[in-house]
């Protein structure tokens, strides 16, 4: 029985170099990892969308977790985490640092948080198009 | 500080989820709007679905 190549050649030339550097630039600032592979127009609008949710967030006086007292708080840290620079930035000036006292604060918690997340499954896009799982 | 009303933090959230997801969930440009379209619509319809059915519920 004739056996094919898993890969075609363009996909080995992709296993070529660190696999794991769009993902970790994704992490660190987003759309960045796309950016490296030259997607330049989704890298932008991941860009935006991730920075001004997390913008927005902090705009609407939410909270960043700093640290976990309990597996809620635990989840929001690892949410947060999510961010990238963009977290570690804003807690070493001190953004972000005010308890929640009213409503609109508590859902800009949750947009810092969902911002972490997205740009999480970002990063891992940018590794899946890194790799040649997905074009 | 910024201080939207729920509907349009609602908005603004489903905007930018659905533009995360549209990217990374589908593979060419065309079908990358309309998954972001699709997120978009499901997120504000269920709010407002729910919200009704919160509203009627609390009569």
């Amino acid at each position: 029985m004739p056996t094919t190549p898993n890969k075609p050649a363009a996909g080995k030339q992709s296993q070529q170099g660190f696999v794991y550097l769009p993902l970790i630039a994704g992490w660190l600032v987003p759309g960045a990892g796309h950016f490296l592979l030259g997607k330049w127009i989704r890298g932008a609008l991941l860009a935006v969308s991730i920075v001004a949710m997390f913008v927005l967030g902090l705009a609407m006086q939410g909270k960043l977790y700093t640290s976990a007292q309990d597996i809620l708080d635990l989840l929001g840290v690892a949410g947060d985490l999510g961010g990238g620079l963009l977290y570690f930035v804003c807690r070493t000036l001190g953004l972000g640092s005010q308890p929640v006292q009213t409503t609109v604060a508590d859902y800009g918690t949750k947009f810092i948080v969902v911002a972490g997340l997205l740009n999480i499954i970002a990063a891992v896009d940018a590794h899946n198009l890194r790799t040649g799982r997905k074009s | 500080m910024f201080q939207p009303s729920h509907f349009t933090a609602v908005l603004l959230f489903a905007l930018f989820a659905s533009t995360v997801f549209g990217i990374t969930m589908r593979d060419t440009p065309r079908r990358m709007f309309r998954y972001g379209a699709y997120c978009f619509v499901l997120f504000v319809g269920s709010v407002i679905v729910l919200s009704w059915v919160m509203f009627l519920i609390a009569r």
